[in-house]
């Protein structure tokens, strides 16, 4: 098995962390690190959405709004919504949106806010898991969990939770972020840039799979130990 | 229209215009249909139509890549084509549209970037491509690469002035040469029915989509839409059929020149 340029092995995830309650105004939070990347998420609501045109009497709305920070990046990015996170946007919305009891909040809007403050790969990864502890802690009721993580095709080799340097490999890199639910096991996020065939992605889909399996876990522990009183918030 | 009844009629293998669940309706492009553009094109699929054009600028590289000049894509969903879109800078679905079609000709390398270099470090040619739909009966995604391909194929380089600038509406007789044709084909899923190219009603009613830019035997890029969830198994089949339904799809695109 070759090793990657930061010794990992190809299906093993960086360094991870996770913290809860730590937007104390927000009614859920959460921070999720992985290797150099760190993604903050505050969760308001369920509260009333505003203007009323825009509520639905059957379900209440999920809005998320991911952000990175103009200095999570080694150029500076420019502060505000870009096309990109636009797009990203929407796609951790419908990421996360199945999970939710949303038919729970007639009328009613559940804000995500999604801060990156430091970047190094997987950012919108890394924010979904991030935002669906943060759901959690606000005691939003889910039906399961939802883990994210990056996996993709660097030279010929299919490799879990790209690094940023892996994915500016010069051969070219394929990157695919994936969602995957706790207990359904079904995929909830699915974007790809790059170039695989359908066996190498078929297999890249099982290594994702993989890859949250610890996620889900590290997740459960920190939520756990909030509400059994332990050193989180 | 109700959409249990969709659905219901959906299980039974039918559709509510007597397709086939992986029966595209009529495909047809035009190219040509808009005389300053640098190429343009029009994609029909059944009602829904498209209208692509491509223009040309010069512009500075990035300083990253001094020798490629780039593509920017948009998409405007202009209150003309649907009582659904609303006048306004590009929102969500606008952008969603435009980024995978951005994505799929990108990572395909449809378009050489170094073909665009006129001075390295200094000046590049910027290929933007605009997307219009002007009706939209469904499946925006799929006409819209279709649109945008055979555009790009019709792509003649503007003259450059002896100032260095642009000489619009003057052409030289080099075309942009194309690498790979990238085919962008979607795969709708609703309840337990998967289905292609679904009108607007039937777009109303899916729960997971699987769009795939699609060229031999690789995919270049991906997006799934909707809140739905799918299984792996539901992914491996999805593919199968985008594959499939690509050939169809290439066909039309092939017999643009």
């Amino acid at each position: 098995m070759t090793s990657r340029v930061d010794g990992r092995k190809i299906d093993e995830l960086r360094k991870m962390s996770a913290r809860i309650g730590v937007v104390k105004r927000a009614d859920g939070s959460a921070m999720f690190q992985i290797g150099d990347t760190i993604a903050f998420a505050a969760v308001y609501g369920p509260r009333e959405l505003h203007p009323r045109f825009l509520q639905n009497p059957e379900k209440a709305m999920l809005r998320c709004h991911y952000d990175m920070a103009s200095f999570s990046v080694s150029e500076r990015k420019k502060p505000g919504p870009s096309r990109r996170s636009v797009e990203i946007s929407l796609v951790t919305e419908k990421a996360l949106s199945s999970v939710v009891d949303l038919k729970l909040y007639p009328n009613a809007v559940i804000d995500v806010f999604i801060q990156i403050i430091q970047a190094n790969a997987g950012t919108r990864c890394a924010g979904i898991t991030a935002a669906a502890m943060a759901l959690a802690h606000a005691g939003v009721p889910m039906r399961e969990m939802v883990a994210a993580v990056s996996v993709g095709k660097v030279g010929k080799e299919i490799v879990l939770d790209l690094t940023k340097e892996e994915e500016d490999e010069e051969t070219g890199a394929t990157d695919i972020p994936v969602a995957m639910t706790s207990y359904n096991k079904g995929i909830t996020l699915l974007q790809l840039d790059g170039e695989v065939n359908k066996k190498e992605l078929i297999e890249a889909l099982k290594l994702a799979g993989k890859g949250c399996e610890e996620i889900f876990k590290l997740q459960e522990r920190v939520l756990k130990e909030v509400y059994s009183g332990g050193k989180n918030e | 229209m109700n959409n249990d009844y969709l659905l219901s009629l959906m299980e039974q293998n039918k559709r509510i215009d007597g397709r086939r669940l992986d029966e595209y309706r009529k495909i047809s492009i035009e190219t040509g249909i808009s005389k300053n553009a640098e190429g343009s094109a029009r994609c029909k699929l059944g009602d829904t139509e498209v209208v692509v054009g491509v223009k040309m600028d010069v512009g500075a590289p990035y300083p990253d890549s001094p020798d490629e000049g780039s593509i920017i894509v948009t998409a405007e969903l202009s209150p003309m084509a649907s009582p659904d879109f609303e006048l306004g800078p590009p929102g969500p679905m606008a952008t969603e549209l435009a980024r995978i079609i951005d994505r799929g000709i990108r990572e395909s390398k449809a378009v050489d970037f170094k073909s665009l270099c006129i001075e390295e470090g200094e000046k590049v040619w910027m290929l933007f491509i605009d997307i219009y739909p002007v009706n939209d009966d469904g499946n925006l995604i799929d006409a819209s690469m279709l649109a945008a391909m055979a555009a790009l194929k019709q792509v003649k380089f503007v003259k450059l002035k002896e100032d260095g600038k642009a000489d619009f509406g003057e052409h030289t007789n080099k075309k942009l040469g194309l690498g790979k044709e990238p085919v962008t084909t979607t795969i709708y899923k609703a309840g337990k029915s998967i289905f292609v190219d679904p009108n607007n009603k039937e777009e109303g009613i899916f729960d997971s989509r699987l769009s795939a830019a699609i060229a031999g035997s690789n995919i270049y890029a991906m997006q799934k839409g909707g809140t739905g969830v799918l299984s792996l198994q539901d992914i491996e089949q999805m593919l199968e059929l985008a594959f499939k339904k690509e050939k169809d799809l290439r066909k039309v695109l092939d017999a643009v020149k």
